[in-house]
């Protein structure tokens, strides 16, 4: 690091803090070229510093995934064909928050929520309806879903078996990821350690039953949006994911029986360089852990594969085209860090949902700099770069030592019930928002080149505001058609299983099957397990 | 004379709580006193607290779409347990919708883009009329 002597005494860092000097050069790569070939090595290839494949994206293409989901199934639906006929890749289900939390659309805490931030799922016959005509044995679908992944995968099978498609046949990923809703996204219902236990029982069931689909995704993402830094997110993620991978191999199961199927979710924000390193970090970083924690013996066990969606709090309400500049870095970043599946956020989404015009453009975003710019043509193109070879390695160091304190205070699960890295995580935030405030951290639009009357808010999409009646309507229906008998002894059954600590997957597919609906089967867990209050914030 | 009190929630199922508690932070260097409830609040348990607390004004946090249901609750909430707090609420409240919450009773509203210092502001404004 060298700094030219009497100038410039504020220190340039990354967002992370990472302190930046003017120039890098070879003396800057640690343990010279030697050392950094066998930190690098080939893409496909460990440490899989340079992506998961050896060919990256001359063999395929990352996976272009619009987040969606709205109002009732049939609404959600139309949207996923508007999408796939304008070349999208693959399905990504926003589910709506009752939905999200094991409620009914008539419970009393669902009022005002049904619909609203994605689709209003209450039954098997609402699953299917979300597919109608999609071919579940084509299409890959991600479900972000969290405290209700396990009932949700359940109505997902239910759905695909009426289309007449196989387990074995299914293609997506379950997000399943409930420690970072403690963490950050705070969408969680159960206790940690119930939650835990759901969490396995989902990864253990499908390593049996579907070979091709991803149980998890181990997401630093929403830790990120909440107000960390790369480096805090990237430690917090593998946290995690020592977490799961200790509670399946605690039950039994050889990691090469799950760990292959293991996803991971990152974040891509504007510091450019800063997120390529830590794309590139989290590849080496969970090399390291499947190898030396877990003894992984399969190479695509500690092989790390993940989604990337730009950060919404990068988004400002303020002149809001300018979003469409900022997603298009962080789409490049997520191309450049090698994703394998990515998100665009729609240019309006600090307001609301997007509209079809915002996520066309998100789309297009995606198809421009795959088809117009020729950054897919080798594979990890910024490998070598002594600047981000520095920021690899430091990245790697500073999420380590997150981890390090993680497991000093007894792994991911103590921690979150400590409140520990939720704090860091609003110390962090507090301090971004300061900085804004301050003009510290320049934002166009909103401390720097603000336009008066700048707040675009013309072309809001409306969602329907009749759903919520309707979708009520539609489950009391459900309720009263179906065999009474045959859905009680199948939550009975639930309840058994639940009791008895096995696994709960084959209980719930046959509740589904029978008719049960997500609050009916949601409702089993929380009267075994109680629902989890957070600690202080401060 | 006695610093302001107030209560800040998050009521509904929303879980972005980022904005809430750098809100509460702020208005706490700023002197106030912060209750903060925390998630998934029912409208009857803010009114309660609102009293409970002797508080000068009420914030709600929403980000989900759903505020102008869940500020009706909450006010009516408040109404029947005789609290006499000003009602702010926070969140990603589009111009049109602040429009309706002001005619629903709503003190002040927060939307998108609102910086920092201005909600500290507003919010001590609301808790000491007098005094701001």
């Amino acid at each position: 690091m060298t700094t030219p002597p009497g100038r410039d005494p504020a220190p340039v860092t990354t967002d992370s803090g990472i302190p930046v000097a003017p120039v890098y050069t070879s003396a800057d790569v640690a343990g010279g070229a030697q050392a950094l070939e066998e930190r690098l090595g080939l893409p496909g290839q460990p440490p899989f510093t340079r992506g998961p494949y050896a060919s990256m994206y001359r063999g395929q293409l990352w996976t272009m995934r619009q987040f969606a989901g709205f109002g009732s199934p049939e609404e959600t639906n139309a949207r996923f064909r508007f999408l796939l006929g304008q070349g999208q890749t693959a399905l990504s289900v926003a589910f709506d928050l009752p939905t999200q939390l094991g409620y009914d659309s008539d419970h009393d805490m669902a009022g005002g929520e049904v619909g609203r931030v994605g689709v209003a799922i209450d039954t098997a016959d609402d699953m299917a309806g979300l597919f109608a005509g999609l071919p579940l044995d084509k299409l890959s679908v991600n479900f972000t879903i969290n405290a209700t992944a396990p009932v949700i995968l359940a109505l997902f099978l239910v759905a695909a078996e009426r289309q007449g498609v196989r387990p074995d046949q299914l293609t997506g990923t379950l997000q399943n990821d409930i420690l970072k809703e403690f963490l950050a996204r705070k969408a969680y219902v159960f206790p940690p350690a119930p939650s835990m236990r759901l969490t396995a029982d989902v990864v253990e069931y499908a390593s049996g039953v579907l070979p091709r689909f991803n149980p998890i995704s181990v997401t630093g993402y929403h830790a990120r949006e909440a107000g960390c830094t790369a480096v805090q997110e990237l430690g917090l993620t593998m946290a995690s994911a020592v977490a799961y991978c200790a509670e399946l191999t605690g039950r039994g199961l050889a990691f090469d029986a799950f760990a292959p199927r293991l996803s991971f979710h990152f974040a891509t924000t504007l510091d450019l360089f800063e997120e390529v390193a830590k794309l590139r970090a989290a590849r080496r970083l969970w090399y390291r852990i499947a190898t030396g924690r877990f003894g992984a013996s399969d190479p695509a066990s500690a092989r790390l594969r993940f989604f990337s969606g730009n950060a919404g709090t990068t988004m400002t309400a303020q002149q809001p085209l300018n979003n469409v500049i900022r997603s298009t870095i962080q789409c490049l970043g997520a191309v450049l860090g090698g994703a394998q599946s990515i998100h665009v956020m729609g240019y309006d989404e600090a307001f609301e949902l997007p509209s079809e015009e915002a996520v066309t453009l998100s789309l297009r975003t995606q198809q421009i700099i795959a088809l117009e710019t020729g950054v897919t043509r080798t594979a990890d193109p910024l490998a070598g770069s002594f600047f981000v070879e520095h920021l690899t390695d430091e990245i790697e160091a500073g999420a380590r030592e997150v981890l390090r304190e993680i497991d000093g205070l007894g792994g991911a699960v103590k921690a979150l019930e400590q409140g520990v890295p939720q704090r860091w995580i609003t110390e962090a935030a507090y301090s971004a928002q300061q900085r804004l405030a301050s003009g510290e951290s320049p934002k166009v639009g909103v401390n720097v080149h603000v336009m008066r009357g700048d707040f675009g808010e013309a072309e809001l999409f409306e969602p329907d505001p009749g759903i919520e009646e309707r979708q009520i309507e539609r489950t009391r229906r459900h309720r009263a058609a179906r065999d009474a008998t045959a859905c009680a002894a199948a939550l009975r059954g639930l309840e058994r299983d639940t009791a008895a600590g096995r696994n709960v997957m084959p209980a719930l597919v046959g509740a589904a099957r029978a008719g049960a609906t997500v609050g009916e089967m949601s409702e089993q867990f929380r009267r075994a397990f109680g629902e989890f209050r957070e600690p202080s914030p401060w | 004379m006695r610093r302001p009190r107030l209560v800040l929630a998050k009521p509904g199922l929303d879980g972005h709580d980022r904005g809430i508690k750098v809100i509460a932070m702020a208005l706490r260097d700023a002197g106030a006193e912060v209750v903060y409830l925390g998630l998934r609040v029912t409208p009857a348990q803010i009114a309660a607290a609102a009293v409970a607390e002797d508080a000068d004004a009420v914030g709600i946090s929403v980000l989900s779409g759903a505020h102008l249901p869940i500020a009706e609750r909450v006010l009516t909430a408040m109404r029947a347990a005789g609290a006499s707090a000003p009602l702010a609420v926070g969140g990603t409240i589009p111009a049109r919708d602040a429009e309706a919450l002001r005619r629903l009773g709503v003190a002040e509203v927060f939307g998108v883009g609102t910086a920092l210092p201005d909600a500290v502001r507003g919010m001590l404004r609301l808790a000491r009329p007098a005094a701001a």
